[in-house]
């Protein structure tokens, strides 16, 4: 019994250091870095650890990584959100660096490039999230008002993230990469299906229209 | 036997398509036919196409030690005629420098057909999509920037066709 549980929990962690660490050892092995400089490399991988992190939120706030009580889990993804939004500085900052016109037009959603506009929203809806996240308390923003604002950010965080990388034509390995976009959209889905995320805004709608 | 196909679904969609090409033929013109309107037009620059361009690369046989081609053609705005002697700017980021560096920078002329024809290094992804840029900047034409993307990152050449408008 304890020995299933203990060979159950160092499963889920090894395949969730798979997932994450597989696309980014391959990526690391792309002949295409030979040609890039050190802070472009920097800037491709900081999106790549950050399409990562995006994978590891949901599990977190789901409690489906064992060892982790909901408490611990819900401090982890607060310190993973940090993480995930100085990623994304890095990854915009480098490539500004790489070539600042390409960066320009992207943020101002001019680029040629397809994927650009869905890396960008992704982007800014992490910056919100994180800005949101830090003033919460001081705000006086309520668990259900929250989630109201959260979930919604979420959803565009994820689908941005999973679109701009996979349209993107780079160092990740076309497998692995896909890979990771499904398990990130699965555990997406799954958490909110798990925590009833919409049940609750439906009730929350509900009591709203009843006090009018 | 023959069946005979004239229903009533037949009829709506001969009717339907005739009535809409009478409309769009007869009421946006230009929208259907622009070329017939104004001769052949000209070419807009591509969005993000003047991206790290350095004004006034050399004329060169060909951009550090080869290996891809880039080729198109240059004609005039309206009748469609070669314009041979013009100056078209290539960069991209190569396997030999990125984007913004001058060995990356180099340019040719068009030949009497209007043609042009310049081997540089082989161009890799660069921001996501493996394209190149290339630019009339000469001033005799309106300047014109294009950013031509390659189907496939292994291929190893790519076109741009010019059309230009007097500046």
């Amino acid at each position: 019994m304890t020995r299933w549980k203990l060979a159950r929990v160092i499963l889920i962690w090894a395949a969730l250091a798979l997932a994450v660490g597989v696309p980014i050892a391959l990526a690391a092995a792309s002949e295409q870095l030979a040609w890039r400089g050190p802070i472009y490399i920097l800037a491709g991988f900081a999106g790549i650890v950050a399409l990562g992190l995006v994978l590891v939120q949901p599990l977190l706030i789901g409690g489906y990584l064992p060892g982790l009580s909901a408490y611990r889990g819900r401090r982890v993804h607060h310190w993973i959100g940090g993480a995930l939004a100085l990623a994304i500085v890095i990854h915009v900052a480098g490539l500004w660096i790489t070539s600042p016109p390409d960066m320009i037009d992207a943020l101002s959603y001019t680029s040629p490039t397809p994927f650009s506009p869905f890396g960008v929203t992704a982007m800014w809806a992490i910056f919100i999230v994180a800005l949101l996240a830090l003033l919460r308390r001081r705000l006086g923003l309520r668990p259900r008002t929250w989630r109201f604002v959260h979930m919604p950010l979420a959803i565009v965080i994820v689908a941005g993230s999973v679109v701009h990388c996979l349209l993107i034509e780079g160092t990740m390995e076309t497998i692995s990469k896909a890979a990771l976009c499904a398990l990130v959209l699965a555990a997406t889905v799954k958490v909110m299906i798990d925590l009833q995320v919409w049940r609750k805004r439906r009730a929350l709608r509900g009591e709203s229209i009843a006090r009018q | 036997m023959t069946v005979v196909v004239l229903n009533r679904r037949n009829l709506l969609a001969a009717g339907g398509s005739v009535l809409a090409t009478g409309i769009l033929a007869a009421g946006v013109p230009g929208l259907l036919l622009p070329a017939r309107a104004d001769g052949l037009v000209p070419t807009e620059s591509m969005s993000g196409g003047a991206n790290n361009y350095r004004k006034g690369a050399a004329i060169v046989d060909r951009i550090g030690k080869g290996g891809f081609w880039m080729s198109g053609t240059v004609r005039r705005a309206g009748d469609g005629a070669p314009l041979a002697g013009q100056r078209i700017q290539i960069w991209a980021h190569t396997v030999e420098g990125q984007e913004h560096e001058p060995q990356s920078h180099g340019a040719t002329l068009t030949d009497k057909d209007g043609k042009f024809r310049l081997e540089m290094p082989q161009i890799i992804p660069i921001f996501g999509q493996p394209h190149g840029h290339l630019a009339y900047d000469s001033g005799e034409f309106k300047t014109v920037f294009l950013r031509p993307v390659m189907r496939s990152a292994k291929e190893t050449s790519l076109e741009a066709h010019f059309v230009l408008q007097p500046a």
